[in-house]
């Protein structure tokens, strides 16, 4: 398919803008000028909604295709989740900043606040902020949280490291890194979590966080999570709980019950609010009380009569994480998705997302290898490792499950298992659709075995082939030319 | 079972599902989780329908004042948002999916995000963009992490003209990573560039500011830049995109990182999210871009296609030694602005950059026709401008408010001493006429 940049005319425009009711300003000095406008696309209004209605179907998406990729719970999004977030597409976020602007932002103050509440009883926590935007920006905005509580202690010299187990997201190392700790990284046990002996003796007082995702990334729920986080909090080591995977146990297990002191929360995830492509998403900071004193400002508070304000000076502070009040729209819509469910609507995601998983581990389990073959939550990871003897690699079978029709299950990751296959149903796929799924699986399975090329050949019917990926990093073009 | 009627299992199905896998319910297996660490409450309160969930939505929205008539900025703008943008960013075939990571199903995301760089590159003009950042604050505290980086220096100056919200996320960044910050306060309204000269040497990393500045000052840094390049140090500027459709380019200015909120780009203004974050830099920096970026490449039969690419900068392959922990970002508010810019066109940006200045000199002739108001800044303005108001800025916005208007932001809670300074926002949207009524009701509330 063509550019835009490709389709376009000089000249020609997508649309009228309002005429001028006001006079002409007197120009602006020329060396404050741009030379050359900016090349951008030039085309009608008609060309510009088919290239990107044609775009948009060269896409795979939740509303088109079965999306298993495990890890990202790709659950179908309610429609009247975009339309709630709409009606606030108006709201200036300073008014809430201005002299007595709160009085005029109670409802969308109000939300936060509500979400704030909701959220802390989901995770049993104490206090959550809403200003982290994605779950990773929670990662960070938690691991800065709980480097605060440490230097109000005195031991910020003293802490230096944040554990994490091998199994873990990229996301949670890295975001430990800006917090400025170095990592030590605790190998997984036969039993499909972090090695309880091995993790024994990773900790001690220079030990600041350990961050768990529970169940984890195996889909696997740790059986010694409540022994891990005593143990760290004898080393004054406080509990993160990556909540990627919180889809699982909603109702079941309150991460703030078996000892985690902070958990950020990915609304994209377990929320029902659409991934958008890549983003955006929303990653909500839930904390115990020993760490509210260091939440992000404006922290929003509610006064005795009911009324929001907004703190701004508290001492304590790690600052502010984002410019405004987080991705109000992206909250919008959990919002409205948690008070349609409801108590027992959340309960019943995690239950059917729990047992779709199952159900697909039982029919797939005679085909592809399962390392850790034991009940999981709302993921199960395989390997391809008995299709790897043919020759065919996770990558292959991905490849022939586009054609087919299905968006892939998450591939090489978690990285501790060879040639992984993490897939995630969701609770809202049907048995019909996971049956035929189910079934192109074994098929890809016996096709491993018959005809490996046709694997390696996969996919055919897509616009494109499969692409030379060594080329795009060598000639980084990443910008059409002039 | 089906509280909740998006999970769509009859009875029967979940019989015939829990037999296969061999348990008796559902419950069981929840058995891996011990029984003493279950949850012993859920108060969250019983679920109700679609309809009356949207009703409780439409009662919250109603709970904020309505109609209020926007003289405010602080790097969210009240701009025009072409129907196309709502309607085409609206197909779900783009907003429910995930990042491409499987670039033959999302060659639609990948080809619109290449799109996307390229409009921000020729918006910016510098080589390379990445896929987009969370919000522009963030931007501005990922280009400093870059810059230290690239020069493996450990000291950052701030200009003071840049957002106080940009500068505070910045420093909550990098408060754990014993960087040195200097900030170099404003003099009416600009750089104060002595100040500056007085702390630029080759200890320095990077020199951020931001144009037009957070009092809508228009300032030239391309002495500047040649001032910090002379000492090894990189220029980062923050700019505001729509501004662009006029102002010198980061890449004429020499601007080594440029970066920004996309919100202006045809995102609502959605109390303060999501919009997104852009980031812009020379060719020589991109192994130290954070987050995703899409290049250009061919599959086996030669035709061209779209990938994620230098993937082992990224946080999901080096951990702990990534250029950034960013992993989703904010892709379909890129979109947005994409089709907004492609929409609005290069014609088009150059007339709504103009549109926006010309409405905002016009408010500012009128506002220091009002006895007693004057201007801080003697730079030539964007479509903000300060006043120094004769009385406490703050005391007069809480009034305008009253009366559906929000005035401008008062300056006194970002900057000691500037109590009586109002930084006033007027973007295209405004008509004469709400110009007009603003400046009446300013003057009404100064003379009383």
């Amino acid at each position: 398919m063509q550019l835009i940049y490709e389709q376009s005319t000089p000249g020609r425009r997508g649309v009228k803008l309002p005429a001028s009711d006001v006079p002409t300003a007197s120009a602006l000095p020329g060396t404050l000028l741009r030379a050359e406008k900016a090349g951008l696309a030039e085309v009608s209004e008609l060309d510009l909604v088919r290239h990107f209605t044609n775009l948009s179907r060269r896409n795979f998406s939740v509303d088109t295709n079965f999306y298993p990729l495990g890890s990202c719970t790709m659950k179908y999004n309610a429609k009247v989740l975009e339309n709630s977030a709409a009606l606030f597409a108006p709201f200036h976020p300073m008014t809430a900043l201005l002299p007595g602007g709160v009085e005029f932002c109670q409802g969308t103050l109000g939300m936060l606040y509500d979400l704030g509440q909701l959220l802390a009883d989901i995770t049993g926590m104490d206090e959550v902020t809403t200003q982290p935007l994605a779950g990773a920006h929670g990662e960070m905005t938690g691991i800065m949280l709980i480097a605060a509580y440490h230097a109000a202690k005195g031991n910020k010299a003293k802490k230096k490291y944040v554990v994490v187990p091998d199994s873990s997201h990229g996301t949670n190392p890295a975001s430990a890194a800006i917090a400025g700790y170095e990592i030590i990284t605790v190998p997984t046990a036969p039993y499909g979590d972090m090695d309880l002996d091995l993790f024994k003796k990773a900790m001690s007082d220079e030990v600041a966080a350990v961050m768990m995702t529970c169940p984890n990334t195996l889909g696997l729920f740790n059986p010694h999570i409540k022994e891990i986080s005593d143990i760290a909090h004898r080393f004054d080591a406080l509990m993160y709980y990556d909540g990627a995977n919180l889809n699982a146990i909603m109702g079941k297990v309150k991460p703030g019950d078996v000892g985690f002191d902070v958990i950020h929360v990915n609304l994209h995830k377990t929320f029902g609010t659409p991934h958008g492509g890549g983003g955006p998403g929303s990653g909500p900071v839930g904390v115990k009380k020993a760490l509210i004193p260091f939440l992000p400002q404006p922290r929003i508070v509610m006064d005795g009569g009911g009324k929001l304000l907004l703190e701004t000076a508290n001492p304590g502070t790690i600052g502010r994480t984002a410019n405004f009040f987080g991705n109000f729209g992206v909250m919008a819509k959990a919002y409205a998705y948690i008070i349609m469910l409801g108590r027992e609507g959340l309960i019943e995601v995690s239950e059917q997302a729990v047992l779709n998983a199952n159900y697909i581990k039982e029919k797939l389990k005679g085909y592809y290898d399962l390392p850790y073959d034991m009940t999981c939550m709302h993921e199960v990871v395989f390997s391809a490792s008995k299709q790897l003897e043919h020759g065919v690699h996770a990558i292959d079978i991905a490849k022939f499950l586009i054609d087919r029709g299905y968006h892939p299950p998450t591939v090489y990751f978690p990285m501790i298992v060879k040639e992984a296959i993490m897939i995630e149903p969701t609770e809202t796929e049907s048995k019909a659709t996971m049956d035929a799924f189910i079934e192109v699986m074994i098929e890809a399975a016996r096709t491993a075995e018959s005809n490996p090329q046709a694997l390696h050949d996969a996919p055919l019917t897509m616009p494109i082939s499969r692409l030379d990926e060594t080329k795009a990093a060598r000639e980084q073009n990443v910008c059409c030319a002039w | 079972m089906n509280d909740s009627h998006y999970c769509p299992h009859t009875p029967e199905e979940i019989a015939e599902m829990l037999s296969v896998i061999g348990v008796a319910s559902v419950e069981e297996l929840f058995a891996p989780i011990p029984a003493a660490l279950r949850a012993k409450t859920f108060n969250i309160p019983p679920g109700m329908s679609e309809f009356e969930t949207f009703s409780r939505m439409q009662e919250i929205a109603g709970e904020n004042s309505q109609g209020m008539t926007h003289f405010i900025g602080g790097g969210f703008y009240d701009h025009i948002i072409p129907s196309v943008v709502d309607h085409l960013a609206n197909r779900s075939e783009f907003y429910t999916a995930y990042t491409p990571y499987q670039p033959e199903c999302s060659q639609g995301t990948l080809q619109a995000l290449f799109e996307y760089q390229t409009a921000i590159c020729r918006l910016t003009g510098l080589d390379v963009s990445n896929a987009s950042l969370y919000d522009g604050g963030t931007a501005c505290a990922e280009a400093a992490m870059m810059a230290l980086r690239v020069t493996g220096r450990n000291k950052i100056i701030l200009d003071g003209c840049v957002s106080p919200f940009s500068r505070e996320v910045l420093k909550t960044y990098l408060f754990n990573l014993d960087v040195d910050i200097v900030e170099i306060a404003p003099l009416d309204g600009l750089l104060n560039r002595s100040a500056l000269a007085a702390v630029l040497d080759d200890s320095v990393a990077a020199v951020l500011v931001q144009n037009p500045n957070f009092f809508g000052s228009i300032e030239d840094f391309s002495a500047l830049s040649e001032q910090v390049h002379g000492v090894g140090a990189l220029l980062i500027g923050s700019v505001y995109p729509i501004s662009l459709g006029i102002l010198k380019s980061p890449g004429e200015i020499g601007i080594d990182i440029a970066v920004g909120d996309g919100q202006s780009l045809g995102n609502p203004l959605s109390f303060g999210g999501p919009s997104f974050g852009f980031i812009a830099a020379t060719k020589k920096y991109i192994r130290n871009m954070p987050g995703r970026i899409v290049g250009e490449t061919v599959d086996r039969n030669g035709k061209r296609g779209f990938v994620l690419t230098l993937q082992a900068r990224e946080q999901h392959i080096k951990r702990h030694k990534a250029t950034s922990n960013i992993c989703s970002n904010q892709g379909l508010c890129a979109l947005r602005g994409l089709i907004f810019l492609s929409s609005i066109g290069k014609e088009g940006l150059t007339d709504l950059a103009r549109l926006n200045r010309d409405k905002a000199e016009y408010a500012k002739s009128l506002c220091v026709g009002i006895p007693g108001v004057s201007l801080l800044q003697s730079s030539v303005t964007f479509n903000e401008f300060t006043l120094v108001l004769p009385k406490h800025a703050a005391d007069v916005v809480a009034g305008q408010l009253e009366k559906g208007i929000a005035a401008g932001v008062p300056l006194g809670q970002y900057y000691d001493g500037l109590e009586n300074c109002l930084v006033v926002t007027v973007t295209e949207k405004r008509t004469k006429k709400e110009i007009e009524l603003f400046v009446k009701e300013l003057e009404v509330a100064l003379c009383n």
